[in-house]
């Protein structure tokens, strides 16, 4: 029936929406960032969080030749690349590269303090970070990361509030460790209070 | 009892130097991950590094399979597949068992399984559904911890349609005492709105509440929502701007707490989200745009700092400042912030700065003309991303005096350029420029031999046809037309005797095309030798066999000249034997057609007019034989979009990475805008199988409506009379900076400094890039450099342009702009016509620059019956005026008989003269419009031989009476009628007239004026039924498609919609399905436009489709309009 036509044309609108750039149309741009990426000077990938949904043959296109591209710029270039239709921002901090992707009308000089913020985060945390700390503690940088950025956005800037959420939940994790603690000194010692 | 013992023990030395450092579990070097990152690192090959991690994965999921595994090794396992993930390694297997860790472990293990499931999968991942209960569960728990991480992990990733499920919980959250669990939820609900709006409608004012929220955190979050809301329907959210502005003015003067600080800057994510908003709202709007000067100004001079963070506010601020509505004072010093970023010394600054002053180099061309030299030295800057950023801003600098210069930088540019999508995309601009300013014949086609030559294969499908449609087409000289063929023909063949098998393939079928249809204009040549070029491209191993056929044709097209048979036969003996159907196809073409002159005469005529062909593109003729077929048992035509979505469908999830194609950057030319999705435009492609159409119908004229029509055939011949106009202007000395002329403001006016001998080079360049700007700007400050109407159509459908604030002038609310620039050219086409007029000319230019309001009150007459016709049509009521206009009245009564039923526009004053007062207005019929004008004599003598013409280039105007009225009794009146019926569609039609009478000494009086009439009065509904709807849709071929706003208070906001439309715009409304509903209207019978609309993302996703090509922008523009008004 030809009304079907129609709803299977209507799936089509996403494409055609995003295809559709006029003046003429009310745009709907995000500034929302698509992704973060972590790598190490030798291009080995230490963390990456995608804020939209790709497919893992995609993001493994994406992390090696933008990871390639990052890499062969000199350090006294622009932060700022345009790369298929995103833009990229990216900063050195010693042997690490921060990469944040984000739509081409951002504002690329924020994105560039969210890096910054971020490592101050993780310094703060880790107490003088390095790419090491990162390493094996990269759940850590996680939690960090999505109490900094939520699905993309800013979610809380004020340095303190995100390390104090971190180090709640953080805290269980030792009450708890005490508490096991505890009770494998009571099945030890048999009934001594320690 | 021992199991726990031994765990326990193992588990202390991390336990224990935690103690000393919170969150540095530094090291953790017993641990299997430890040990495992440390294998990695031992290893020296990648094939080393794939077998252990292979062998780490398999051990892992034997484990994670074990019913023995608690969750607390589960979560270290879990960690290790993280990380195996992050190195590339699939380890599909684990997902499941991530959420399983986020169900059923205690709060520690369930950050490590939520967070596994959120970077494991993404929002369309089936496994997601399981997780439904899980955050459920974890929503309603009392420890806080639990509640964040189910927030946390909601507003990354949810399933769409189980929003309603956790809704409730999530409204909940919004009181909660906590102000981190107000900030997740806040976040939780914008991240719903993102992917089901619909679904989080109703809780608008609980935003509103977010916003008051005492804690500064919660009302930052709930600004991300509120910025997507306000892009989306800026009207709703006027009543906020106070607020908002508040808000700034808080935020700037320190007063949040000093933990928002960021270096010393108060808050500046919160600052540059709330400028954001603000330029929003402000954007062509005077009224708010006044509440905000302001604190702009304020922001503008706190930020002072030398830091990152403060520039990142002032660019906001200027962004803003450009977008909104315009002040001087805060233009001047926004202006002055573009300098120093550009002269700064700081590449990132500078960067910005270019990006900057792309964005308003429309508004402000002098801004680019004071920092000249600076552009020329990031021209030469060893970052190319510096360079891509200029030139960037040299292409919007653009005009036909400095093409040349700019194009070659371009082309130098691209030969360094390695990377597939900046070439494409500056290939496509080098294109557009050639077209829109080509100098002369011989540049343009070397300039478009370079785009097809560095374009390559991965050239843009439209570049090559819109260039042979030009070639096609051509212009009104018929000479000029054939220099620049000939050009074409002269060049190609050199190209062909060369080395063909460098070219790509869409080149070498560019230039078949070419030499198949022109050659004979070259006389000293032979058939013959073109023949043998051809011969040897069809030899070359690389020819794809798309190219061959397209040589073929050239051949068969070549030999009517009376070219010897050898060659061609050969030819076709050897290819009407080939596997490829297409190419045995053309072979037997051409071996039949070169034997049969007669034929070939018919079927390929040469030298005939360029007249457009009709393509039956619903191809009507084989309905019989679908009939028959589909009587036979075959199997429905679906167009390939569909078969591909059925395809896509079958697979159930679409993993399609619509996020990521998304942005269509500003940088993004141009572009293939038009391509629908049937492909049924017969233009969409050169590809092989469409080849035939040029074919079939005459090699003369290559059929390519719906190609963008960017060279129209008045365009470039204006182009080039403004070139020669503007020439003696134009030569300033070279060593001189160019300074644009009398220009009394002081801040603007550049002086000359001493120039050095060295940077005599860089100031010749300077010259060459920026001359013509100084001209341009001698505009009004606010107004668009733009000036060829020509230029402006282009735009309109051109997506580079589609940068939303800057790019235009802030002036302009978007949706208008197609009215002004259509207004704009047929009030110059006034300006013309009626010398009298030119007083009210002169305001209505200033429409061209951009103010709309102001030609409303200086144009009463023409204007307000524009917008009440409009009104009192759809009503279907009479015209209810009479009091205002007591002098209409007894105009009115002058009627004609047969019209005086039916609807008719208010009746306006036309023009006057000493002895005759004009008025008209449009009375509308079921099949055409007639428009009335009324000649009421104001002398007291009679008046002789009054004649009254009316022309209009897009209306075919035909005369009731064509004899001049004989005579007109003193204060009596005459009516003449016209009928109107539309040629080609446009958003206003004006129509100019001549009335000339005779006055008593029996000299001539004549007196000019105009009129117009919106495209709106001319449509009709077209009664359908959904069926032949289908049918219709299928067969046109130019489509648009736009977003527009809903009437989301409405209860039905698609019905009700729809109804404005049908009621302003006289619309058929087929049907209303679900959340779809179908659209027709008609110009005339055969001048339909169908509509096709969906409620999707709170806006009405319209698609309009007509066999004409302009009607779909202009129906839409009228759309827009209706919707906005009501």
């Amino acid at each position: 029936a030809p009304m079907n036509l129609f709803m299977r044309m209507s799936l089509t609108t996403h494409s055609f929406l995003s295809s559709f750039h006029s003046h003429l149309c009310f745009v709907i741009s995000s500034f929302q960032m698509q992704f973060m990426l972590l790598f190490s000077r030798q291009g080995k990938l230490r963390l990456q969080k995608w804020y939209v949904p790709l497919s893992d043959k995609e993001k493994k296109k994406i992390t090696r030749e933008l990871v390639q591209t990052v890499l062969a710029r000199k350090p006294k270039m622009c932060s700022f690349l345009e790369w298929r239709d995103l833009k990229i921002v990216y900063k050195r901090y010693a042997s690490l590269y921060f990469c944040c992707a984000t739509e081409g009308q951002d504002n690329e000089l924020i994105t560039l303090e969210i890096i910054h913020r971020y490592v101050e985060l993780l310094d703060k945390y880790f107490g003088s970070v390095c790419e090491l700390d990162i390493i094996f503690n990269f759940e850590k940088a996680y939690f960090i990361l999505d109490e900094f950025l939520l699905g993309g956005e800013a979610q809380e800037t004020s340095k303190k509030n995100v390390l104090k959420a971190i180090e709640q939940a953080d805290l269980l994790q030792e009450v708890r460790g005490l508490t096991i603690l505890i009770g494998c000194a009571r099945e030890l010692f048999g009934g001594f209070t320690p | 009892m021992s199991d726990v013992v031994e765990k326990t023990l193992t588990a202390l030395p991390s336990l224990l130097s935690l103690d000393s450092q919170p969150g540095s579990a530094k090291l953790s070097t017993n641990s299997k991950l430890g040990s495992l990152i440390r294998g990695i690192t031992e290893l020296t090959s990648k094939h080393e590094e794939e077998k252990l991690i292979q062998r780490e994965l398999s051990s892992i999921k034997e484990q994670v399979s074990s019913p023995n595994t608690t969750m607390r090794q589960m979560k270290e396992l879990m960690v290790r597949t993280i990380y195996c993930e992050m190195l590339g390694y699939e380890a599909t297997f684990s997902y499941i068992h991530a959420i399983k860790l986020a169900q059923q472990g205690n709060v520690l293990e369930k950050r490590v399984g939520y967070l596994a499931v959120s970077l494991f999968l993404n929002e369309s991942h089936e496994l997601l559904l399981l997780l439904v209960n899980t955050v459920l569960k974890d929503l309603q728990s009392t420890n806080l911890i639990e509640v964040c991480m189910a927030l946390t992990v909601v507003s990354q990733m949810f399933p769409k349609d189980m929003i309603p499920a956790i809704l409730p919980l999530v409204e909940e959250k919004l009181n909660h005492s906590k102000e981190i669990i107000r900030r997740k939820a806040v976040l939780a609900l914008y991240k719903f709105y993102l992917i089901a709006p619909n679904q989080v409608q109703h809780i608008h004012n609980r935003f509103r509440k977010a916003l008051c929220d005492k804690d500064p955190g919660v009302m930052s979050a709930s600004l991300h929502i509120y910025l997507q809301l306000i892009q989306e329907n800026p009207e709703s959210y006027k009543d906020l701007t106070a607020s908002f502005v508040t808000i700034l003015k808080q935020v700037v003067a320190g007063k949040l707490p000093m933990d928002f600080n960021y270096h010393s800057v108060p808050a500046p994510w919160l600052q540059i989200q709330l400028l954001r908003i603000l330029s929003l709202l402000g954007k062509s709007d005077q009224s708010t745009s006044e509440v905000m000067y302001e604190i702009l100004d304020e922001s503008l001079r706190r930020a002072e700092m030398n830091h990152n963070i403060t520039y990142a506010i002032l660019y906001e601020c200027v962004k803003c400042i450009y977008t909104i509505h315009p002040k001087s004072e805060l233009l001047e010093k926004a202006a002055k912030v573009i300098g120093n970023f550009v002269l700064s010394q700081r590449i990132n600054l500078k960067y910005l700065g270019l990006k900057a002053l792309t964005y308003v180099v429309h508004q402000d061309p002098r801004l680019a003309l004071q920092h000249q030299m600076t552009i020329i030295e990031c021209l030469d800057h060893p970052d190319v991303i510096i360079k891509r950023e200029t030139l960037e801003l040299l292409f919007r600098i653009t005009n036909d005096q400095n093409v040349t210069v700019i194009v070659e930088k371009m082309l130098d540019f691209m030969s360094i350029n390695k990377e597939d999508h900046t070439t494409a995309d500056l290939v496509g601009k080098v294109a557009e420029l050639a077209e829109k300013y080509a100098p002369d014949n011989e540049w343009f086609v070397e300039t478009m031999n370079t785009v097809f030559s560095v374009g390559g294969d991965t050239l843009q499908p439209d570049i090559p046809n819109s260039f042979l449609k030009l070639l096609s087409e051509g212009f009104d000289d018929e000479e000029e037309n054939k220099k620049l063929r000939l050009f074409a023909v002269n060049s190609y063949i050199s190209l062909l005797q060369g080395e063909p098998s460098k070219l790509p393939q869409r080149f070498l079928q560019a230039i078949c095309w070419v030499l198949g249809e022109y050659s004979h204009l070259r006389e000293d040549v032979e058939p013959d030798l073109v023949l043998r070029l051809l011969v040897k491209l069809l030899n070359i191993k690389s020819t794809s066999s798309e190219t061959k056929s397209w040589i073929l044709m050239a051949m068969t097209k070549l030999c009517s000249g009376g070219a010897p048979l050898s060659v061609p036969l050969e030819v076709s003996e050897t290819y009407s034997s080939s596997m490829d159907t297409m190419l045995r196809q053309r072979a037997q073409e051409l071996q039949y057609l070169s034997q049969n002159p007669e034929l070939q005469a018919r079927v390929l005529p040469r030298g005939v007019s360029q007249e457009p062909m009709e393509v039956d593109s619903s191809l009507s003729f084989l309905d019989g034989f679908v009939s028959e077929a589909l009587a036979a048992g075959a199997a429905p035509y679906k167009p390939p979009h569909q078969r591909q979505e059925e395809l896509s469908r079958s697979k159930a999830l679409s993993l399609e990475p619509y996020g990521l194609s998304l942005p269509i950057s500003m940088s993004s030319c141009s572009i293939a805008d038009r391509q629908s999705p049937t492909l049924l435009s017969v233009s969409s492609g050169l590809s092989g199988d469409r080849t035939d159409h040029s074919h079939k119908g005459g090699s003369t004229t290559l059929k390519l409506d719906g190609v963008r029509r960017v060279w129209g055939k008045e365009g470039y011949l204006a182009q080039r009379e403004s070139a020669e106009e503007t020439a003696p202007v134009e030569a300033p000395s070279p060593l001189q900076p160019l300074v644009q002329q009398g220009d009394g403001d002081a801040s603007y006016s550049q002086t000359p400094t001493p120039i050095p001998e060295c940077e005599q080079e860089k100031q010749q360049l300077a010259s060459s890039l920026f001359v013509g700007l100084a001209s341009q700007s001698s505009v009004c400050l606010m107004g668009k450099s733009e000036q060829t109407s020509q230029r402006f159509r282009r735009k309109l459908k051109d997506p580079a342009a589609s940068f939303p604030s800057s790019t235009q002038n802030p002036l302009v609310s978007p949706p208008s702009s197609v009215g002004h620039l259509l207004l704009d050219s047929s009030i110059s086409s006034d300006l013309i016509s009626s010398p009298e007029q030119t007083h009210l000319s002169s305001v209505d230019l200033t429409v061209a620059n951009g103010e709309v309001e102001l030609p409303d009150r200086d144009m009463k007459g023409i204007k307000s019956t524009l917008l009440r016709e409009d009104s009192a049509l759809a009503a279907g009521s009479s015209p209810h005026e009479e009091l205002d206009r007591p002098k209409d009245s007894c105009l009115t009564s002058h009627l004609p008989a047969e019209l005086s039923g039916l609807p008719h526009s208010e009746i306006t004053p036309l023009c006057t003269s000493p002895s005759l007062d004009l008025s008209s207005c449009h009375v509308q019929k079921d099949d055409s419009l007639v428009l009335l004008v009324f000649m009421k004599s104001s002398s007291d003598y009679d008046i002789q031989q009054i004649q009254v013409q009316v022309t209009c280039e897009e209306l075919e105007v035909s005369c009731v009476c064509d004899s001049p009225v004989e005579e007109l009794k003193s204060h009596g009146v005459v009516v003449c009628q016209y009928f109107l019926t539309v040629k080609s569609p446009s958003v206003y039609f004006v129509l100019s007239g001549m009335m000339s009478h005779q006055i008593p000494d029996n000299s001539l009086q004549e007196t000019q004026f105009s009129h117009r009439i919106p495209l709106t009065s001319f449509l009709r509904p077209l009664r359908l039924s959904t069926e032949e709807y289908g049918t219709m849709w299928l067969a046109f071929s130019h489509d648009t498609k736009q977003n527009l706003p809903l009437m989301m208070d409405a209860e039905e906001p698609l019905t009700a919609t729809l109804k404005v439309l049908k009621d302003k715009l006289q619309l058929h409304v087929v049907e209303i399905i679900g959340n779809e509903g179908i659209v027709a209207c008609c110009l005339r019978q055969d001048q339909p436009c169908l509509l096709h609309c969906r409620v999707h993302a709170g806006m009405l996703a319209v698609w309009l489709r007509s066999p004409i090509p302009e009607l779909p922008d202009c129906l839409l523009y009228h759309c827009q309009r209706a919707l906005q008004e009501s």
